[in-house]
């Protein structure tokens, strides 16, 4: 007889019946705008299961959400995206303690800084894969799950930077600009199916990220970020700009015509 | 984590489960096996995933017994052969995916019919028996358990073993209603019942009280079978007025056309309401009249109708027509609405089922959630370890279930709980879906809950078999 894979039991709280608590995943919850976006998601009564690679700064997360709620609901899972192999594990693993998924949030994202002049293979990589390879990974497996169930909400932490590509870091807009594509892909499939699929582009987010970034301007905090995510999300809205603003700024950006847009050096 | 890749289940094998009754859903890793090798073999898998077993049959449980969210539940209905049939002494032995309607059609030109059934012939056997149904001669006949003369089974900790209530009699015993957590039924043996003629002779007549409709029912109980209809929405009074129905069996001779009656052809349900409305437009035109007020409407049309023109009329029935009188409307349970619907089944003492009822129809009434459907049957005892039944009756209440009802619903749910536990009451995990663990332990007692976790300890050292209601009602 095959022996029992060990995992560690998660426990969750007894539900009231007939009304369990809905429940999310948020990957890349660590800091900034996952960090907020699950204690905000814990706060409207979600369970949250979050990911990332450090596990301290996740455990803390964890601690400091269940304080505040006097039931258990937030789980961590120290997870590396990178990993591309480790996603079905984790993913079955994720709906078993779980025991399904309601909303799923891919929210990893690194900006690795680059000369103007630099072209760096090993940044560029690191960037496509953390910010859209395992994005594909972890999105087209909730999206299996969603179209099957024929419900669900699937949310990408995308960026502006996926509007136009610049001078300052082509990787790093073409990850974004892949993810747009992706999901915009993905909410063709599945809207069919009775899936919400959301995408959001925030500004200037006050975040780990966001540091070194230069020329940065109307930062807004995670946690403003995050509301405007669960506005997004409790609406049903398809792509929004967080905050809102940046819809009119990136419109004049997209409608720079190249022959300007080749002499800018933002 | 990473050395794992490639060993998990394929994203294919992912699909939404619900109940019967619609008003719960969710995801789990489906397998359908076609042999008992498979079975072991499914076993072993969900050991390597570190996931739990669901077992489903037709999915006609009305709460989640069929359900295992996120972790896998096998199909049992592609084990549905019938392995022997004995025309002479009525025996049959079935794998579990056989339906009560494979069963009644294999037997009933030889003079058999299944001697419990449910009021639907969809479910399976094995899952018939794993909730230990009862049928409307409860009194009479006991539950399905009763019936069988042995079973084999796969327990979770490899072990095949045979089962009867002589041999493995405490195994026997608990296998039998406890929901499909112990292990697979293989193998089926029941004692059917002889019949002379495929009709039953049904006398129906109404009742203006509740107390009346019980004691009507009670004085009955006798019949080859007795139910009520309890109208739930009635005012002041009338509240738990209703009709009951008995029917007996025809004897030799007393049925000139017992021969034809047997055929399948004598057993068909009617594919016309009235002998004009095609069923399959019912559910979207019982649709408007599903609510407070559409239901009052027809329940007291319905219940006057009854009192004035069908009055103690006694009529023969196929046995089909007053059976299964659930499929009459094929998915009935879809005039529900989107949000689907639970059933509230309680089992009483008959000597505080009058009071008790009455305070549960108000309870209903007065939270607005009054049940749309209620059903009356007689009960007694059985020896099964998580036995539902009690020397009384039960009443099965429909409740409609809406996106904005459900916490107002388990707030009812909770306080006719505690009514029933007060009275010394038990409940059905066929219907259930809202019991919590504590209820559970108050009706069940704390010595049966104990058995129950030792014995599964004992067949099921892993804790392979598990669903949302195993988790629900007793997992600490």
């Amino acid at each position: 007889m095959a022996k029992p894979r060990k995992t560690k039991k998660i426990m969750l709280p007894e539900e009231p019946p007939l009304s369990r608590r809905p429940r999310a995943v948020v990957v890349g919850a660590s800091s900034g705008i996952g960090a907020a976006l699950a204690r905000r998601l814990a706060a409207e009564g979600y369970v949250v299961a979050v990911l990332a690679r450090r596990k301290p700064k996740l455990d803390e997360l964890c601690a400091e959400i269940n304080a505040q709620a006097d039931v258990t609901s937030a789980l961590p899972y120290p997870h590396d995206v990178t990993e591309l192999e480790a996603i079905p594990a984790l993913f079955q693993r994720l709906l078993k303690d779980l025991g399904g998924i309601d909303v799923f949030v891919y929210c990893t994202g690194v900006t690795i800084p680059v000369a103007i002049d630099e072209f760096n293979l090993e940044k560029d990589r690191r960037m496509i894969e953390t910010n859209l390879l395992g994005a594909i990974a972890w999105l087209g497996r909730a999206a299996a799950l969603f179209q099957r169930l024929g419900a669900g909400h699937l949310v990408g932490i995308s960026s502006v930077a996926g509007d136009r590509g610049r001078v300052l870091n082509p990787a790093y807009n073409s990850s974004k600009a892949g993810l747009d594509t992706y999901l915009e892909a993905l909410r063709n499939r599945l809207t069919r199916h009775g899936v919400h699929v959301l995408t959001v582009k925030p500004g200037f987010v006050a975040t780990e990220q966001l540091k070194g970034s230069p020329r940065t301007f109307g930062v807004i905090s995670s946690e403003r970020a995050a509301a405007g995510v669960w506005a997004a999300l409790h609406g049903r809205k398809q792509l929004v700009y967080v905050p809102w603003y940046w819809r009119w700024i990136m419109l004049a950006v997209r409608l720079t015509p190249s022959f300007i847009f080749r002499r800018l050096s933002f | 984590m990473k050395a794992q890749s490639g060993a998990t289940l394929p994203l294919e094998r992912l699909v939404r489960l619900e109940n019967f009754g619609h008003s719960l859903s969710g995801s789990a890793w489906l397998y359908q096996p076609n042999t008992i090798e498979q079975l072991e073999d499914l076993f072993a898998l969900a050991r390597q995933q570190g996931l739990s077993i669901g077992l489903r049959g037709a999915g006609r449980s009305y709460g989640d017994a069929a359900l295992n969210r996120g972790q896998i539940v096998l199909d049992l209905r592609a084990l549905n052969r019938i392995r022997s049939w004995d025309a002479q002494h009525g025996r049959i032995t079935v794998e579990p995916g056989v339906t009560i309607e494979q069963l009644w059609k294999a037997v009933l030109a030889d003079g058999w019919w299944p001697p419990v059934v449910p009021g639907t012939m969809f479910p399976t056997i094995g899952g018939c028996l794993a909730a230990n149904i009862h049928g409307k001669n409860n009194w009479q006949a006991g539950p399905l358990g009763e019936h069988v003369l042995e079973f084999e089974a796969l327990l979770p900790n490899g072990k095949r073993v045979t089962c009867s209530p002589d041999k493995n009699s405490e195994l026997f015993f608990a296998m039998i209603g406890s929901m499909g957590l112990l292990g697979v039924f293989t193998s089926i043996t029941l004692q059917l019942k002889q019949i002379e003629s495929g009709s039953v002779e049904v006398t129906g007549w109404t009742a203006p009280t509740l107390p009346k409709l019980l004691a009507a029912v009670d004085e009955h109980k006798a019949s080859d079978y007795v139910v009520g209809w309890v109208d739930c929405t009635a005012f002041g009074n009338r509240l738990g007025r209703g009709q009951i129905h008995v029917a007996r069996y025809l004897h030799s001779g007393e049925d000139p056309n017992a021969e034809a009656s047997l055929n399948l052809a004598a057993q068909v349900l009617p594919d016309r309401m009235f002998g004009v409305l095609p069923k399959r437009l019912l559910p979207p035109l019982m649709a408007p009249f599903v609510n407070n007020l559409g239901t009052w409407a027809v329940n007291t049309a319905k219940y006057l109708a009854n009192r004035t023109l069908g009055n103690h009329k006694t009529y023969r029935q196929s046995l089909v027509g007053f059976n299964f009188l659930l499929d009459y409307i094929p998915d009935w349970e879809r005039s529900y609405g989107r949000g689907g619907l639970v059933q509230y089944q309680s089992f009483l003492p008959k000597h505080l089922a009058a009071q008790v009822y009455l305070n549960m129809l108000r309870l209903c009434k007065r939270s607005g959630l009054p049940s749309y459907l209620g059903v009356l049957k007689r009960h007694r005892p059985d020896k099964f370890l998580l036995s539902h039944a009690v020397d009384g009756y039960s009443l099965a209440l429909d409740f409609r279930v809406t996106p904005g009802n459900r916490a107002r619903l388990v707030a009812l749910a909770d306080r006719l709980d505690k009514l029933v536990i007060q009275a010394n009451g038990r409940f059905y995990f066929a219907k259930d879906s809202s019991l919590r663990r504590s209820e559970v332990s108050s009706f069940l007692g704390a010595s049966t809950i104990q058995k129950f976790k030792a014995l599964k300890h004992k067949v099921d050292p892993d804790n392979l078999l598990q669903t949302d209601l195993y988790r629900r009602c007793f997992e600490v």
